[in-house]
């Protein structure tokens, strides 16, 4: 090692120390709450845990989640890869109003996002009424739990993009459009590729909150169990009724779901080195 | 192609980039726009490509308003500075991109897009690497992609901007050539926007000098070089010693210099001396030589006069012996502009 020290080197020392620190705290906060999850749900062994999840309650909770992850995260792509596509390489009158637009649900509270949905179509709220006449449902209904949960994570694939896309500038874009590639064309083939890393990391981010979401959720859904539960409130439910091992259970189930969405990002990296890098990731 | 660019104007924000600029472009000319960084080259350069619009004026592609075309209706082919190579597409594709956006009956078999890509990569020497990705390749390689993307449509006219900013000096003066043997094997009208006053005299049958969103002179090599028209083409092209006093007589003085001002009226001015149009002269204003050094067949000679203004000389090597302490020089010729 001796024989290599460069200049900003710093002491062996500094260097244990530094990366002690980093690694305690990361098992302090990461790694231990995470094994104790699973740790609290195999507690009485594999069997009170599988039948926690298997219980049809628990069941419906994962299936909405899934589903609202499923509505939200494509709404979030189209509505990600159009805002970032116009912030980033458009000039228009109230753009910088746009920005902190997209960056309002990380202002504001969940809670107050879901309240916010509340007020607008609940019984008491402004449509509430019309809704009710034509019978449509979105408070303590699915359609709620999903706007709710569009509301929270729509940042996260827009403030991905953003910056990528400064960056990269609009010369590709202006030599394909040069060339008599029409706008749509242009995104597809230039636009679209240079991203792909990018979007892929803010879908995966987005997708983590979505299943994972529970303030705004909380507010909107009405806690009906079998209906309106996704996976955190459910897991809330039963911590509450003192079923430790059923939330743990739905709990880890819930960590799981996050560990396959990271395996996921790291496989298809690997899976394609010649493309990584080069996309600016 | 002929173009004509006529009285064409172009404001950001409060900032004037263009300023009633007009320039004529002849058929299978290689032109110039050389300039300082904010000059104005680029927006003129975008706005012949059709890449930025124009406040006021017109742009005329043989004698055809184009002023709001696009570019793809004008078809130009645009080279950009930092290349703008499609990274995740290999060089065959990037330079086939032109032809496959085609449609219908205007798009080329695969087999004719296939031969125009053999073809180009052969015209700028890069046989045998279509199959690589633009990450795979060298600064000029890159930029010889470009431009045979550019050239694959067919363009009636080639715009590169800055086309060998990013390269260094050996692979910059070998693309220069290379552009050059481009332009005369495929003639087609080309402009290039350079900072680099020796690209362009070095490229250029015709070289258009701007300075602050006007054009100051528009001529050959030579005459910018020999004729400037003004002080700032003087300052901005070539080697000039630039100096301030008064002309009285066909005689421009300035402290203990003086220099040729035939014909000018008496009156302040600012002159300039090319560091070659000097020599010994018994006759001429005294200076101190501080220093000789050689450069191949060439001596630079640092000078500096009584009253401690430096001029710089450069003078054929037999003739360096002569520059030491204490020596009179006159200049042959000097550019003399009213103040």
């Amino acid at each position: 090692m001796a024989a290599h020290r460069r200049s900003t080197d710093d002491p062996v020392w500094a260097k244990v120390l530094i990366i002690g620190l980093v690694l305690l705290f990361l098992g302090l906060v990461l790694v231990l709450p995470l094994a104790a999850v699973f740790a609290e749900a195999l507690r009485k062994g594999l069997q009170p845990a599988l039948e926690a999840i298997s219980n049809p309650d628990a069941l419906a909770a994962v299936k909405l989640t899934l589903l609202t992850a499923a509505i939200t995260v494509p709404f979030n792509v189209v509505f990600g890869l159009c805002a970032a596509w116009a912030v980033a390489k458009h000039d228009f009158p109230g753009k910088s109003l746009l920005i902190t637009l997209i960056d309002l649900p990380f202002s504001v509270s969940p809670v107050v996002a879901g309240l916010i949905y509340v007020l607008v179509f609940g019984l008491q709220g402004w449509f509430g009424e019309r809704l009710i006449d034509h019978d449509i449902k979105i408070i303590f209904a699915v359609p709620g739990i999903v706007l709710a949960t569009i509301f929270v994570t729509f940042p996260f694939i827009a403030r991905e993009l953003i910056p990528l896309m400064q960056e990269q500038g609009v010369s590709e874009e202006e030599a394909a459009v040069s060339m008599g590639a029409s706008g749509l064309y242009t995104f597809w083939r230039v636009t679209a590729p240079n991203v792909r890393w990018g979007l892929l990391y803010g879908v995966l981010l987005c997708n983590a909150r979505a299943m994972g979401e529970f303030g705004a959720v909380s507010v909107v859904s009405g806690h009906i169990r079998g209906l309106t539960n996704t996976m955190p409130l459910h897991v809330e439910i039963l911590y509450n009724e003192y079923d430790f091992v059923g939330a743990f259970a739905v709990a880890a189930l819930l960590c799981l779901l996050a560990i396959v969405t990271l395996v996921l990002k790291t496989a298809l990296e690997v899976a394609q080195p010649a493309v990584r890098g080069r996309s600016g990731h | 192609m002929t173009i004509s660019i006529r009285s064409v104007e172009k404001k950001f924000g409060r900032y004037p980039a263009l300023n009633k600029v007009g320039l004529e472009i002849a058929d299978g000319e290689l032109l110039a726009l050389l300039g300082p960084s904010g000059s104005g080259k680029t927006t003129l350069l975008r706005v012949i490509a059709g890449l930025e619009f124009p406040d006021a004026g017109q742009v005329l592609f043989h004698d055809q308003d184009v002023t709001f075309a696009s570019a793809a209706a004008r078809r130009v082919g645009f080279v950009f500075q930092q290349y703008a190579l499609f990274k995740h597409m290999t060089v065959a594709k990037n330079i086939a991109f032109g032809l496959d956006v085609r449609k219908g009956k205007d798009k080329p078999s695969k087999v004719e897009i296939t031969r125009r890509v053999d073809e180009l990569l052969r015209l700028v020497e890069l046989e045998g690497l279509g199959g690589r990705y633009p990450s795979q390749l060298s600064g000029g390689q890159r930029q010889r992609v470009a431009l045979s993307r550019a050239l694959a449509v067919q363009p009636s006219v080639l715009l590169l901007d800055e086309p060998f900013g990013a390269l260094d000096a050996t692979v910059r003066k070998s693309l220069r050539k290379e552009l050059r043997r481009v332009h005369d094997a495929t003639g087609v009208t080309t402009i290039f926007v350079t900072h680099d006053q020796e690209e362009a005299l070095d490229l250029a049958d015709r070289v258009a000098i701007l300075n602050q969103g006007v054009i100051e002179q528009v001529g050959t090599p030579e005459q910018v070089h020999d004729h400037p028209v003004s002080p700032f083409v003087c300052g901005f092209v070539g080697e000039s010693n630039r100096f301030e006093g008064v002309v009285s007589g066909g005689r421009f003085t300035s402290g203990s210099v003086f220099l040729p001002a035939t014909g000018l009226a008496d009156g302040p001015a600012v002159a300039f001396a090319r560091p070659h149009d000097f020599s010994l002269d018994g006759s001429g204003f005294e200076v101190r030589v501080n220093r000789v050094h050689i450069q191949g067949a060439l001596a630079h000679v640092d000078a500096e006069t009584a009253d401690g203004r430096r001029i710089d000389v450069v003078t054929s090597r037999d003739q360096a012996e002569h520059f030491t302490g204490t020596v009179r020089l006159a200049a042959r010729k000097a550019h003399v502009f009213p103040a």
